[in-house]
């Protein structure tokens, strides 16, 4: 079986890799090389100019500063809360029912409410935004929301939820969290599925309430796909941009209220022909994802528990 | 995939029914403690699983009204089933044609991931040889590359070989920018199947393809199912790679298509015919979705699970 070995293995990998090499490492190599320039993009002509669109990034209060804040607030706010939801329904659907003769089990019509909380999931950025676009109307535009405050006599913002400073951004990140809660409940879900039912027998002889069995039993034994999970919601939240494309005024307004990180990208490559500066806040971004991802793996979780 | 009660004893009857079995010396506190957690729990789960089933069933009550009874009467049902939304999203707002364009790049996009992705990850899993780390974690690494980052360099890429505006560029984006996940998963999967198989088929004579393709792919096909649906529901919805390199109208995917239409409501406020639009965008996916949940809840967070 030694012979034809390597010719086999470059005949498999050429193309994938080949493929691969041009169409993405080239593009993000490329971009390094760009941010280190003064190109417009347009033109053919560009300079080196070292490290000043770095300098300058730092010092644009108009966009980036605030997509900055924001993508952090983001990062924050969107792992804690949809992991703390994921984890509190996957523990309601698996072990929150009623107990019978000393027994935990999972509760009525939990397939139901996995399938229902799941299906935003498989929706488009797309179709999601034009949902909640509505949903969050001014109330002679027909929004849901606003229709409903005001049906009830509650004050309502007269522009709808996403022309409005105080809220876009909040109405933003509660969309995220509608769309991935279900993904981390059926993840937690399988999760908690293989720990043993034995460990929480023992528990209840012992006389322990579901709240603590929670703490000393589920979250330690989950901690590895908590972890995961944070790191992908950290990466989703670092990407957030179509979102806010499609739903907010000025993709990132009103008044830079909702501008994220991706979208300044965006902003500066197609609208402002500033590709090497938009090429910097990517490298940026770029190593903002790196550092997530080492600095939770690093100091993660102790040891892992075997069972 | 999960169960949802303990899997070594039958499915306890649905609701308040009694025990099956007559035993009812269990303590009185910890029952009424269950009954009390029972129903919080169930309060909970279905005020979220309302969050979720309201706005989706909203908008598509909203796409049977008129435009004006969309922003005169929100709440209400429609006065009469207003299907014109429905024809106009499809003639005027061409979600037929971005519905023909999708399908026709995805037969070859998910085709063409699926065999170049099987094919690296077999021979990175199966065979050692110089640099196989390096290439492995270099698709791995992928996985992370924020997209914006890449979009515009890409952009240029396909500009000078005449790919952009084309389907032909956009499939081989599609398929490059698929490959760091499904080649991560399937790597791992071809790691965990027997090898005995394998040295048997040796043994019978098989060459280094005939493994592949007659022994090793057959075993591989519940994997290979999971990150097809995978890539399925990821290059259906795909927007942002689209949005850039495909820039005639006329040629949109369904998503930036729908995003388009929304653009154009924004003008001519026909709202109706916007719901509508989104309503057929998201009947297949339901449909599937109904369909094969199972196979697509275990498709999706496969990738978490390792």
């Amino acid at each position: 079986m030694k012979h034809g070995r390597y010719p086999f293995i470059l005949s498999f990998l050429a193309l994938p890799v080949g493929l691969y090499a041009w169409l993405v490492v080239l593009p993000f190599a490329q971009a390094f090389q760009i941010s280190l320039t003064d190109w417009s993009g347009s033109s053919n002509s560009f300079n080196y100019i070292g490290f000043d669109n770095y300098a300058n990034l730092f010092k644009d209060d108009r966009l980036v500063l605030p997509a900055l804040r924001h993508t952090g607030i983001i990062l924050v706010v969107l792992p804690l809360v949809t992991i703390a939801l994921g984890l509190f329904f996957a523990f309601m659907l698996n072990l929150g029912g009623r107990s019978r003769q000393g027994r935990i089990e999972g509760v009525r019509g939990a397939r139901f409410h996995k399938v229902v909380f799941f299906f935003p999931q498989v929706l488009s950025v797309a179709i999601v935004g034009i949902l909640w676009k509505q949903v969050y109307a001014p109330e002679n535009f027909g929004g849901l929301i606003t229709g409903a405050l005001t049906a009830v006599g509650a004050p309502a913002p007269v522009n709808g939820f996403l022309a409005d400073k105080r809220f876009v951004l909040a109405a933003v990140i509660a969309v995220l969290v509608w769309s991935a809660v279900g993904f981390y409940l059926v993840y937690f879900s399988s999760a908690m599925a293989s720990i043993p039912r034995d460990l929480y027998e023992a528990g209840i002889i012992d006389g322990a309430g579901r709240l603590q069995m929670f703490f000393k039993i589920t979250l330690p034994l989950l901690w590895d796909s908590v972890q995961t999970a944070w790191i992908y919601l950290s990466i989703v939240a670092l990407d957030v941009f179509v979102l806010v494309y499609m739903m907010t005024p000025e993709r990132g307004g009103p008044d830079t209220a909702s501008e994220v990180v991706g979208g300044v990208i965006w902003k500066y490559a197609f609208n402002h022909a500033e590709q090497a500066f938009a090429s910097a806040i990517g490298v940026v971004l770029f190593f903002a994802a790196l550092t997530l991802a080492v600095v939770s793996l690093r100091f993660g979780p102790r040891e892992r528990i075997e069972y | 995939m999960a169960t949802d009660t303990t899997p070594e004893r039958p499915a306890p009857p649905a609701g308040d029914a009694p025990a099956p079995r007559p035993a009812r010396t269990g303590d009185p506190a910890p029952r009424r403690e269950g009954a009390v957690v029972n129903f919080f729990s169930q309060g909970f789960l279905w005020l979220w699983a309302l969050a979720v089933i309201i706005p989706v069933l909203w908008i598509v009550l909203s796409s049977f009204k008129t435009s004006r009874e969309i922003a005169s009467d929100p709440l209400g049902l429609p006065e009469a089933m207003h299907w014109q939304n429905y024809a106009n999203a499809w003639s005027n707002g061409h979600i037929g044609d971005y519905f023909i364009n999708t399908i026709q790049v995805m037969a070859f996009s998910v085709t063409g991931t699926m065999l170049l992705g099987a094919m690296a990850a077999y021979v990175l899993a199966r065979y050692e040889f110089f640099g196989n780390r390096i290439i492995y974690f270099l698709f791995a690494a992928g996985m992370m590359f924020p997209v914006f980052l890449a979009l515009f360099p890409l952009f240029k890429t396909l500009q000078n070989v005449s790919l952009l505006n084309t389907y032909t560029g956009l499939i081989l984006v599609y398929i490059a920018y698929s490959l760091p996940f499904t080649v991560f998963f399937l790597t791992a999967f071809f790691r965990t199947l027997p090898t005995g198989v394998a040295e048997a088929a040796i043994v019978d004579g098989a060459g280094h393809y005939r493994l592949f393709f007659q022994v090793m792919l057959p075993m591989a096909k519940p994997g290979l199912i999971a990150i097809t649906i995978f890539n399925i529901i990821g290059q259906w919805n795909q927007f942002l790679l689209p949005l850039v390199l495909l820039n005639h109208p006329d040629d949109a995917m369904i998503s930036q298509g729908l995003a388009n239409l929304a653009l154009r409501q924004g003008y001519e406020g026909d709202a109706g015919a916007l719901f509508a639009g989104t309503v057929l965008a998201m009947l297949p996916i339901f449909i599937a979705y109904i369909i094969f949940q199972r196979q697509i809840q275990a498709g999706l967070t496969a990738g978490a699970i390792k």
